[in-house]
């Protein structure tokens, strides 16, 4: 074999990338400041050492303790000699501080013996400027340090004060109480907080896992690339989704409306919350009947339907009823259990919340529903009616579905930049969006089918990227302005950054699953639904979990930081002792995030083994 | 009655995995598809039931055009279609019984099953075919606790839940051994012999088609090189199906 001779230019090639990425690192250094002469300096060293020290003493625990103070009259410079007599003689029975002698230059030296304090105690002896001896204001750094008998002799360093009247030395000794140190405040607080602090994360995590789950199979390539539909299945489902979610809403609203007189009776709540999902439940099971070979007839498909819808409208009633249920339980039981009251608020938030959240679930229902149904409609018909009907059936309903959703996003973009002109917000959105669907549908055959699948999963991933850019700090600061400074925002903040991150994650689970059980439960004749109910779901359980815990392990982490931006948790309270240059209380709120993020990363690894 | 004609797919990367195949199946055949790696047996099967889309050609079945069925209409007509596959495609996570009830997934209401609502004679129609091939004692089971001959047993069963006219079987036994795989033949066998289901079934090794097989079809690049007896195929044919260099096993 024949060794090749190195060329002269990978020689050269390599000199120059060496002189390359030494030049990327020097200016590295220079744009990131490194200034190692700085770490010398005197000033920083000993601002160092101080806060390190304070960091190494978190103000967790301290003694109680009681003090005496004693002050005694002090002249700078000396003055006349009668006003040097003129002072009064210490009271022996009580502490005292005779100080020789009892004037001074500025900047002089004086002997100060204490009598009468606490044996064995310590504290500081200060000089107070001005006349008032009660002055907060005190100067110097001198310590008093008392022996058994409760006398102390010490040597002051007087400052450069000078004035007319009568100044004064202050000596407060103190002494602990009691065997054992107490919790201080700081540790209250900071236990009031970090307990504030995993909740928020708990239910950040919870309502970004349950949103997160159907987002990412919408996101998942190999579920969505076989999903394609003809084009009026998709315009219809488009014009199913909005028209179901006036619906639904309205719905909502007028079964709200019906059970408000019941609402605030607790008996009436309960036995509408009994019976109505009863009656709900007796219909779906004579409407949904659980095998059948044969399709059923028209008339029968029509009384169907109305008793789902009827059974829905049952639903809804019931759902309410629980709220109200849930908020006149909750606000009796809060009076009744006391220091357990947290209990019943809870019930009533829940209560609340479901109060809240129903007409939207029942929008989302509504909508997904027509849609779904609208679309099968629309399937049907394409591959039925002949070519040429089914031409005219898309232009007219690809131009609807394109008026439907520029006029949406029209009115989107009024409502967040206040044009105030219908023409350019409505009409013109709508007339452009139906001319594309026209186009649209004299470009497709009649009866192509259209990718939509991919559609909707280029869609879910470009949202999902860019809201994952944006952190969840800054998320928290919109966050903070729409709900105000607290807990909530940075609920909402860090709900909304697990939504999409753990919906890209999960996503990419989805899509790392084995094809196999896929196919052969395909094969069996199962809807798409089923599908991924019975191949999908249990493949991706694993995962899922354990990407769960990690993401509320990175929720404890961050929600330590969100109050920051008053997002709420342990962060505020750990900023404003920063500010305040409390630094022992900051050791104990930063001990407190180390010691929870610790747990958690132990008991996360610990679950995930049992459960995965 | 299962009619192919002129069967082609071309995959989307140009490859030809099936060329103008034309065959019958009357109903009530064991049918084995032979022929080497890559040779399109699956890609056939697959196209059977749409779960590859064929490229060009016509399946019919009963008079019915499958390959112009749509989506609605295919999935009643899957249904009827069992199918077996070599690595099995259980869920792993799933329980043996649950993995059993898929089978029953294209007849039962979708709103019932997504919550894994099965009606009782289901349930029990499941212990029933459990008990036929000899895995009833491990319904509760998660189906990757099984070994490999019982979890093709569980695909059986999975398969029999369809009540199928029709099952199509991908190399069922290509990843057992031997004597396991004479067991699973023979329970195919016995579900064609006794309850007249009619089997395609795809097979490596020459002494199980001639053990089982009431006819062979031979694919070749995609081709049809052979239909005929299973004691048609002598030395010569062999190597045409084969290619000239391959030795017999077996």
């Amino acid at each position: 074999m024949k060794t090749k001779p190195t060329s002269i230019w990978k020689s050269v090639r390599i000199g120059l990338l060496t002189v390359l990425v030494l030049v990327v690192f020097a200016y590295g250094f220079q744009i990131t400041q490194v200034d190692l002469t700085e770490l010398r300096s005197e000033q920083r060293q000993e601002s160092l050492r101080r806060v390190l020290r304070a960091l190494a003493k978190p103000d967790l625990f301290a003694y109680e303790q009681e003090e005496v103070i004693a002050t005694a009259p002090l002249f700078i410079p000396c003055p006349s000699e009668e006003s040097l007599a003129a002072l009064p003689a210490p009271d022996a029975t009580n502490p005292y501080m005779v100080i020789t002698p009892a004037c001074a230059e500025p900047e002089g030296t004086v002997q100060v013996e204490g009598f009468n304090f606490y044996p064995n105690a310590k504290g500081p002896l200060r000089f107070v400027p001005g006349s008032d001896p009660a002055n907060t204001v005190t100067l110097g750094n001198g310590i008093a340090i008392t022996d058994a008998q409760g006398h102390f002799l010490a040597t002051l360093e007087l400052p450069d004060r000078p004035s007319d009247e009568v100044q004064y030395l202050r000596a407060t000794i103190r002494r602990n109480l009691g065997a054992l140190p107490k919790l201080t405040e700081t540790a209250y607080s900071t236990w009031d907080k970090i307990v504030e602090t995993v909740f928020l994360a708990l239910l950040a995590t919870a309502i970004g896992t349950v949103l997160a789950i159907p987002l990412s199979f919408m996101a998942a390539r190999n579920l969505m690339a076989a999903v394609r539909s003809p084009l009026a299945s998709i315009s219809l489902s488009v014009l199913g989704w909005p028209v179901g979610m006036v619906i639904g809403f309205l719905a909502a609203r007028w079964v709200g409306a019906l059970g408000e007189p019941l609402a605030s009776s607790l008996l009436a709540n309960l036995a509408a919350v009994v019976i109505a999902p009863l009656g709900a439940w007796q219909a779906l099971r004579w409407a949904l009947p659980q095998e059948e070979l044969t399709p059923p007839g028209t008339g029968i498909r029509l009384a169907r339907a109305l008793l789902i819808a009827f059974a829905a409208l049952a639903l809804l009633f019931a759902l309410f009823q629980l709220a109200a249920l849930a908020m006149n339980l909750g606000s009796l039981l809060e009076d009744l259990l006391a220091s357990f009251g947290f209990l019943g608020g809870f019930l009533y938030q829940i209560g609340e919340i479901l109060r809240l959240t129903t007409p939207v679930l029942a929008a989302l229902a509504a909508g997904g529903a027509l849609s779904s149904q609208l679309s099968r409609m629309g399937q049907h018909y394409s591959e039925r009616a002949p070519a040429r009907l089914v031409k005219a059936f898309n232009l007219v309903v690809t131009a609807a579905a394109g008026a439907t959703i520029l006029g949406l996003l029209g009115l989107l973009i009024d409502a967040l930049y206040q044009i105030g002109e219908p023409s350019f917000t409505l009409w013109i959105p709508m007339a452009v969006g139906a001319i594309s669907g026209l186009v649209l549908a004299a470009m497709v055959k009649p009866k192509d089918t259209l990718p939509n699948g991919m559609f909707i999963y280029t869609i879910t991933r470009t949202i999902l990227n860019f809201t994952r850019s944006v952190e969840a700090l800054v998320m928290a600061i919109v966050f903070v302005i729409a709900v105000g400074i607290g807990p909530f925002a940075g609920v909402l903040a860090l709900g909304l950054h697990t939504i999409v991150s753990l919906g890209k994650l999960y996503s990419e689970q989805v899509e790392s699953i084995l094809p196999g059980p896929l196919e052969a439960v395909d094969a069996t004749g199962a809807n798409r639904l089923q599908t991924i109910i019975y191949a999908v779901v249990p493949q991706i359980v694993p995962p899922f979990i354990s990407y769960t815990m990690y993401r509320w392990d990175i929720n404890v982490r961050m929600s330590t930081i969100i109050g920051f931006v008053g997002g709420g948790g342990i962060g505020f309270l750990l900023q404003q002792n920063i500010n305040l240059l409390n630094y022992r209380a900051a050791a104990a709120q930063m001990l407190a995030i180390a010691v929870v993020v610790a747990a958690m990363d132990y008991i996360s690894s610990y679950l995930r083994q049992r459960v995965v | 009655m299962l009619q192919v004609s002129n069967l082609t797919k071309i995959y989307a990367g140009g490859v030809k995995a099936l060329d103008r195949v034309t065959f019958e199946v009357p109903d009530g055949q064991f049918l084995a598809v032979i022929g080497l790696s890559g040779s399109g047996k699956s890609t056939l099967l697959r196209c059977i039931n749409r779960l590859v889309e064929p490229t060009e050609g016509q399946i019919v079945w009963n008079g019915e055009d499958i390959t112009a069925a749509t989506p609605e209409e295919m999935r009643r007509i899957r249904r009827r279609f069992g199918m077996v596959f070599q690595h099995f495609n259980l869920v792993s996570r799933s329980s043996v019984i649950t993995n059993v009830l898929a089978g029953r997934l294209g007849y039962v209401n979708p709103a019932w099953s997504l919550l894994n609502r099965f009606p009782h004679q289901d349930v029990e129609k499941a212990m029933r075919q459990m008990e036929r091939v000899g895995i009833a004692d491990k319904a509760g089971q998660r189906a990757d606790e099984l070994s490999g001959g019982q979890q093709q047993r569980v695909g059986i069963a999975r398969a029999l839940m369809q009540d199928p006219e029709m099952i199509l079987a991908d190399e069922p036994v290509a990843s057992l051994d031997p004597v396991l795989a004479h067991s699973i033949m023979k329970h195919l066998e016995e579900i064609n012999q006794q309850d007249g289901v009619t089997v395609l079934c795809s097979l490596h090794f020459l002494d199980l088609v001639h053990r089982y097989a009431d006819r062979v079809i031979a694919l070749n690049e995609g081709q049809l090189v052979f239909e005929g007896l299973p004691t048609e195929i002598d030395d010569q044919k062999f190597k045409e199906i084969y290619g000239r260099d391959a030795e017999r096993v077996g």
